[in-house]
């Protein structure tokens, strides 16, 4: 069994800051995170699957076939986009990277057969990284 | 406890099947079919599994397993056209997962030592496509 990654860049806003905590302390809690008109952040986002390799072709994932999930239903609404503003499920939670990692895993676990209707691969994991310093990592069987 | 060392190669590989196509190999593999080959540098993380000697206070002397790797990997490896110089790949296409898959069991028996063993194969063909392998049975996440 082979997990093989691969790693997409996107480049996006947000901002956190909650509805259901006062202005001071959305500013306690998310600080600088928090100033209003938002601010940005290069991502990088590695998906991991899981499989046996293809008796054919020795490989465990077709890499161009991930990419065009990836394309379809990570980067083209998450590339160069306010993810506050222009992303429906961030209208009623804030945006913060272990939720962007939830909903990137949600979005990715209801495309996959699109791309990979057989047993496998399967998506074992997604991680976000918000800064080279900031990562966030869920696996696949925590996303419902 | 698990240990890692890096060490780096580069070669040059095509990833066709010869009883098929052109067309056909295009379709699999993209431009990693073209026919003249292309290089990578690659990146490879080993590590080793086990408890610190009471002594030493080291899962393994990383000295050694840097010269284990460089025997084992970056000489046959480093500087090769793969599909021509390297065995098996004569016989299996080069892809990254079976380069974990070779060097895993080039190291597999050679690492198993006094309270340590072989724990995973990460190779980066890129630093955007890499592959993890943990031998038969599966890695866990």
């Amino acid at each position: 069994m082979f997990r093989v990654t691969r790693r997409y860049r996107f480049a996006a806003s947000h901002r956190l800051h909650s509805p259901q905590l006062s202005e001071e302390d959305n500013r306690r809690v998310y600080g600088k995170c928090s100033h209003p008109y938002g601010h940005g952040h290069n991502y990088v986002l590695e998906v991991s699957a899981r499989g046996p390799l293809d008796a054919i072709t020795g490989r465990a994932l077709d890499p161009a076939a991930l990419d065009r999930l990836v394309e379809r239903h990570v980067l083209a609404p998450f590339d160069r986009r306010n993810l506050n503003v222009e992303a429906p499920v961030f209208a009623g939670a804030v945006p913060t990277s272990e939720n962007l990692a939830v909903e990137i895993g949600r979005r990715l676990t209801e495309g996959w057969s699109e791309e990979f209707p057989g047993e496998w691969p399967r998506l074992d994991r997604v991680r976000v990284a918000e800064t080279a310093n900031n990562m966030f990592e869920i696996g696949a069987d925590e996303i419902r | 406890m698990v240990i890692t060392r890096r060490v780096e190669f580069s070669a040059s590989h095509v990833c066709r099947i010869p009883r098929l196509s052109d067309e056909e190999n295009g379709r699999l593999f993209g431009p990693e079919a073209n026919p003249h080959g292309h290089g990578h540098n690659y990146v490879v993380e080993v590590s080793v599994a086990g408890e610190p000697d009471a002594v030493t206070g080291m899962v393994m002397d990383l000295k050694e397993l840097k010269e284990i790797l460089t025997r084992e990997i970056v000489e046959p490896y480093d500087h090769r056209f793969l599909n021509y110089e390297v065995r098996p790949f004569d016989r299996v296409v080069p892809t990254v997962e079976n380069i974990a898959r070779d060097i895993w069991e080039r190291l597999d028996a050679g690492l198993r030592g006094a309270g340590r063993q072989l724990h995973s194969v990460r190779v980066y063909e890129t630093p955007d496509l890499f592959v993890d392998y943990c031998g038969e049975p599966p890695c866990s996440a």
